[in-house]
């Protein structure tokens, strides 16, 4: 049977880990290889970088801590933030990233979407969508770390993303991000249902049971999480070990 | 021991690479890893791994448009009859045909096709991404030591159907039953991804490097 994921992410500013409340507030907590390596021993079943470096002189750093990654972690990895161009996608995974999260870039021109699935693979294809709540059952897509709306429906999106080649979707809600009140899981459940590729529910875990949630309610296919892990609040395992008292099948 | 990883313009070669170097020293091996697409380096190699990322046709025709590098193969895995692992999308090339996209002509070494995977349940997903549990069908020397139903790594849409279920050595659970690994003679490959799978992809490299026909 296919085990639903956990994915701890890392958020990576000029090399170093930060996690922030709601994009701002960056705390560093070091450095994202070291992290790596200890979620890829406490049982990851993925691993996730979004940079979030606003210069594109300090990328460079960002694809080397990348390629230490992949020396040592043998999980997959993803790495977003920042991504415009067929070259940002083939550094990376020349880097030794497994997949690429594509966020503004493909929202500005979803013919993106396509031409990077058609020239990598779906496989490695991650769409990552910021949705913020508009409305009753409503979302609408945001860019720029949530601060930039778009007009474009999040469901509408979410299709499009899947039609022009997407292997997955990595869905945060904005309005949940860094709250630690649990994912927005009519959002989750409003895209999970909408297509047929794997949806990664993320933002505002705060516990153990926000996860459970995410499989139960939002009808995720991973969950993301953070600062419950990188805080040693949560380890991977104790992750693993409630959701499987809970019933979803979890690999250990 | 030489052992060639064929670059053809696919995917991470880099992660593969750093895999089997893992698996080498979990087992005390010296090997020399190549990443190579140069037909003289295949003919030369011990071994050979195929990568394959993205679709069955752009990878057949990235194999094809490298001069040599089809027939080098051929020639590798037919008349010399060395050990060849093909990871993913390397693995269904084995087949006589895929049908991504249109279809297209594989190397025939494994009877069988590739296609979509056919799921009646709408709560499924494709592609099939994730870990899965793998059932040892066959009993054979690439897994060696690895338990049955251990997990390994899948991403992917397409499936392996082949004509002689004794070439299947392994399969895994998607609604219906998948091939997981295929193995005939000196020919071997995996659907999942080895170098993406912790300690039982490392394993699974390890019997690869280990195995004397």
């Amino acid at each position: 049977m296919l085990k639903k994921r956990i994915i701890p992410c890392l958020d990576v500013k000029d090399g170093r880990v930060v996690k922030g409340i709601n994009f701002v507030n960056l705390k560093d907590a070091g450095d994202p290889v070291e992290q790596a390596k200890i979620y890829d021993k406490g049982g990851a079943d993925e691993i996730c970088f979004l940079d979030i470096t606003a210069s594109s002189d300090n990328r460079k750093i960002l694809l080397d801590k990348v390629s230490e990654t992949a020396k040592s972690c043998f999980v997959p990895l993803t790495v977003g933030g920042g991504i415009s161009s067929i070259e940002d996608i083939k550094s990376l995974l020349l880097a030794g990233a497994d997949k690429v999260s594509i966020n503004t870039a493909a929202v500005k021109d979803h013919n993106f979407i396509k031409e990077s699935s058609i020239r990598f693979g779906s496989q490695c294809i991650v769409i990552a969508i910021d949705a913020k709540k508009i409305g009753n059952n409503k979302w609408e897509i945001f860019t720029h770390g949530g601060r930039n709306s778009t007009g474009i429906d999040a469901i509408e999106y979410a299709k499009i993303a899947e039609k022009n080649g997407a292997g997955e979707i990595l869905l945060t809600s904005v309005d949940k991000d860094g709250t630690k009140t649990g994912y927005d899981l009519e959002l989750t459940r409003a895209i999970a249902s909408s297509v047929s590729i794997p949806v990664i529910a993320s933002g505002g875990v705060g516990n153990l049971d926000h996860l459970y949630e995410g499989f139960n309610t939002g009808l995720a296919s991973a969950v993301l999480a953070a600062s419950i892990f990188h805080y040693g609040e949560y380890s991977i395992i104790d992750a693993k070990n409630y959701l499987i008292k809970k019933g979803i099948p979890i690999r250990i | 021991m030489y052992v060639s990883i064929v670059d053809y313009g696919t995917g991470n070669l880099n992660s593969v690479s750093k895999a089997l170097e893992a698996a080498a020293t979990k087992i005390n091996k010296k090997i020399n890893i190549r990443i190579s697409n140069k037909p003289k380096d295949i003919l030369d190699s011990d071994k050979i791994i195929l990568p394959g990322q993205g679709s069955y046709r752009q990878c057949a025709l990235g194999v094809k448009n490298i001069s040599g590098l089809w027939d080098s193969l051929n020639e590798f895995v037919l008349i010399k009859k060395k050990p060849i692992f093909g990871i993913c999308v390397g693995m269904q090339l084995f087949s006589d045909q895929g049908f991504e996209e249109e279809v297209t002509k594989g190397f025939g070494w494994i009877k069988g096709s590739v296609k979509r995977i056919k799921l009646n349940n709408k709560d499924l997903k494709l592609p099939h991404m994730g870990w899965n549990e793998v059932n040892i069908v066959k009993k054979n020397e690439l897994f060696l030591d690895i338990k049955n139903l251990s997990h390994f790594y899948f991403v992917h849409s397409y499936g392996f159907e082949a004509e002689n279920i004794n070439d299947v050595v392994c399969t895994t659970d998607y609604e219906k039953s998948v091939v997981a690994a295929l193995l005939k003679e000196n020919i071997f490959g995996t659907q999942f991804h080895p170098e993406k799978s912790q300690e039982n992809g490392i394993k699974l490299l390890s019997n690869f490097l280990n195995w004397n026909l």
